[in-house]
C-alpha cells in the first residue's frame, strides 16, 4: 500500500473514511430528528477551540474537544431547564461561539477552520479517529432503535420504558463528537453537510431502515475517497471536494428517487 | 370487580389555566371506560395525566400498577412518512423488539396479512396504519389500554371495524380499556361507564344508558344534538 500512494495520503484516506462513515451513520438519525440543521450551529462549537490550538500550535483535537463537548452539555442542560426548541437554543450557543472565535482568531490562519486539515493528520490524529468513530459507533447502534422512536413520537418511548434524557445525552455527545472529526475533514462551517447529504441521498434510495443506514455510511465513505483524490487531481482544497462529490451523489439520488415517500 | 384505578379530586393547570378541576372517578378492572367531550374540554389532557406526563394535584391510585399500552391521538402516517421504516422496523423500535413469529400473530389478530411487513409503514393506508398501531400496542400484552380517538384520521364506515376489532380483542384479552372518542355510537355500544367532560368542567359519570339523555349531551356540547341509541 505505502509504495503505491505515500504515508501521508494513507493517514488521509483512512481518517476521512472513519470520519464520513460515522457522519453517515449519525447522519440518518439526525436527518430523521430534523436535527440535521441543527448540526451547524453545534459544529460552530468546535471554532474558538480551534482557534486557541491555532494560536498556541497544538493539536486541533485538544482546542476542539472540550469546546464542543462542554458546549452540548450546556446546550442539553439549557434545554432541559427552559423546555426552549433545540434550535433556539443551539442557535444562541452558535453565537456565542462564532463570535468569541472571531475576536480571537487572527484572519491569515484562518484556513484550516474554514476548510479542514485532512491532509496534514497526524498518524497519532487518525489513530484517535478511528478509536473515536468505533466508539461512536457503538453508541449509536446501541442507542439508534431508541431514538428512532423519541423521534416518532416521544410518548410511546416513555411507555416503552426509555430513559428520554439519558438518551438524549448519549445522542448529544455522539454529535460533539463526530462533529469534532469533521471538523479536520471539512473544517467547522459546513460540517453539518457531512452530516445531511449523505443521509439525505440515502433516504430517496431506501425502503428500509437497513438499507437507509448502510447507503447512508457508504455515501458518506464514497465523497471522501472521491473528494481526496479529485482535489489532489485539481489543485483544490480538500475539504470543500468531498463535500462537492456528496453533492454528485445527492443530484444523482434524486434522479433515481423511490416514488413511495 | 376490584376498582383498578382511583382518582380523586384531580386538578391540572397547564400554562396557569385550569384545564382539570376537582374530578373524581374511577375504573374497575375488565372495564371499557369512554371520555367524552368537546374539544378542548381536556379529554387528552385527562388521558396523559393519568399516563404520568403532566403534573397534578389530587391523587392518581393505581391498585396494582399494570402494563399500559397507549395509543397517541397525534400519531398519524404523517409522523412516519419522513422515514423509510418498514412495518418490520416499525416494530423493532419497541423495547424489547418483539420476535417475528408474534408480529405475524399480532398483525393476523387485527386483520393484516404477513406481506405488509416489508412495505413502508408511511405507504400504509389510515385504516391499515390503525390497525398496525394497534397491533403494535397489543403485542407487548398490556392489561390496560388508553385509546386517544383510534379512528381519527380512518375513512367513515372504518372507523366501526376499528371499534369491533377493539371490542373483539378486549374480550380475548381480558382488557381494561379507557378511550376518548367522538363517536357516541360506540359509547352506547361499548362502553360501561362515560365521563363527560366540557370546558367548564366534569358534568356526569355513569353508565351511558343512565346517563347520556338528549338534555345531557346538549350540556355537554352546547348545541341541539339527535341521539341514535344503538341495541346491541
Amino acid at each position: 500500500m505505502m509504495n503505491i500512494i505515500s504515508s501521508q495520503l494513507f493517514l488521509t484516506l483512512v481518517s476521512a473514511i472513519f470520519i464520513t462513515a460515522i457522519t453517515g451513520y449519525l447522519g440518518t438519525l439526525m436527518l430523521s430528528k430534523k436535527m440535521s440543521i441543527v448540526a451547524d450551529p453545534l459544529s460552530h462549537l468546535t471554532l474558538p477551540g480551534a482557534a486557541l490550538a491555532i494560536i498556541y500550535g497544538y493539536s486541533l483535537f485538544l482546542g476542539v474537544f472540550p469546546f464542543v463537548i462542554l458546549g452540548t452539555i450546556l446546550i442539553w442542560l439549557v434545554e432541559k431547564r427552559t423546555k426552549l426548541p433545540m434550535e433556539n437554543v443551539a442557535a444562541i450557543i452558535f453565537a456565542i461561539a462564532v463570535s468569541s472565535a472571531l475576536l480571537i482568531l487572527p484572519i491569515d490562519k484562518a484556513e484550516e477552520i474554514l476548510i479542514g486539515n485532512i491532509t496534514n493528520i497526524s498518524t497519532l490524529e487518525t489513530l484517535i479517529t478511528i478509536i473515536l468513530s468505533l466508539i461512536v459507533f457503538f453508541v449509536i447502534q446501541k442507542i439508534y432503535l431508541k431514538m428512532m422512536l423519541i423521534n416518532v413520537y416521544e410518548d410511546l418511548a416513555v411507555i416503552e420504558g426509555v430513559n428520554i434524557s439519558l438518551y438524549n445525552l448519549l445522542y448529544l455527545l455522539s454529535i460533539a463528537i463526530v462533529l469534532g472529526l469533521g471538523v479536520y475533514l471539512v473544517g467547522g462551517f459546513i460540517t453539518a453537510a457531512l452530516i445531511a447529504i449523505p443521509a439525505a441521498s440515502a433516504k430517496n434510495l431506501s425502503k428500509n431502515l437497513f438499507s437507509y443506514k448502510l447507503l447512508s455510511i457508504v455515501f458518506g465513505v464514497i465523497s471522501a475517497v472521491a473528494g481526496i483524490f479529485l482535489a489532489r487531481l485539481i489543485h483544490l482544497p480538500t475539504g470543500p471536494m468531498v463535500i462537492a462529490a456528496s453533492v454528485i451523489l445527492f443530484s444523482i439520488s434524486v434522479i433515481f428517487q423511490r416514488k413511495t415517500f | 370487580m376490584n376498582n383498578l384505578l382511583k382518582v380523586r379530586n384531580l386538578n391540572v393547570t397547564l400554562e396557569g389555566e385550569k384545564v382539570i378541576e376537582n374530578l373524581s372517578f374511577q375504573v374497575k378492572q375488565g372495564e371499557i371506560l369512554t371520555i367524552l367531550g368537546p374539544n378542548g374540554s381536556g379529554k387528552s389532557v385527562l388521558l396523559r395525566t393519568l399516563l404520568g406526563f403532566l403534573p397534578y394535584q389530587g391523587k392518581i391510585v393505581w391498585q396494582k400498577k399494570p402494563k399500559i399500552g397507549y395509543l397517541p391521538q397525534g400519531l398519524t402516517q404523517l409522523k412516519v412518512k419522513d422515514y423509510p421504516l418498514t412495518v418490520m422496523d416499525f416494530f423493532a423500535l419497541k423495547n424489547p423488539s418483539p420476535e417475528h413469529k408474534e408480529i405475524v400473530k399480532f398483525l393476523h389478530l387485527v386483520g393484516l396479512g404477513e406481506e405488509v411487513l416489508r412495505k413502508v409503514t408511511g405507504s400504509l393506508s389510515g385504516g391499515q396504519f390503525q390497525r398496525l398501531l394497534i397491533a403494535w400496542v397489543l403485542i407487548s400484552h398490556p392489561k390496560v389500554i388508553f385509546f386517544d380517538e383510534p379512528t381519527a384520521g380512518v375513512d367513515i364506515g372504518g372507523g366501526e371495524t376499528i371499534y369491533s376489532l377493539l371490542h373483539t380483542i378486549w374480550k380475548e384479552e381480558k382488557l381494561t380499556i379507557i378511550l376518548v372518542t367522538h363517536d357516541l355510537s360506540v359509547v352506547y355500544k361499548y362502553s360501561d361507564n362515560v365521563l363527560c367532560l366540557t370546558r367548564k368542567g366534569h358534568l356526569c359519570f355513569g353508565p351511558p344508558k343512565d346517563i347520556l339523555n338528549q338534555k345531557m349531551l346538549e350540556k355537554i356540547y352546547g348545541t341541539e344534538i339527535k341521539v341514535y341509541e344503538h341495541h346491541i
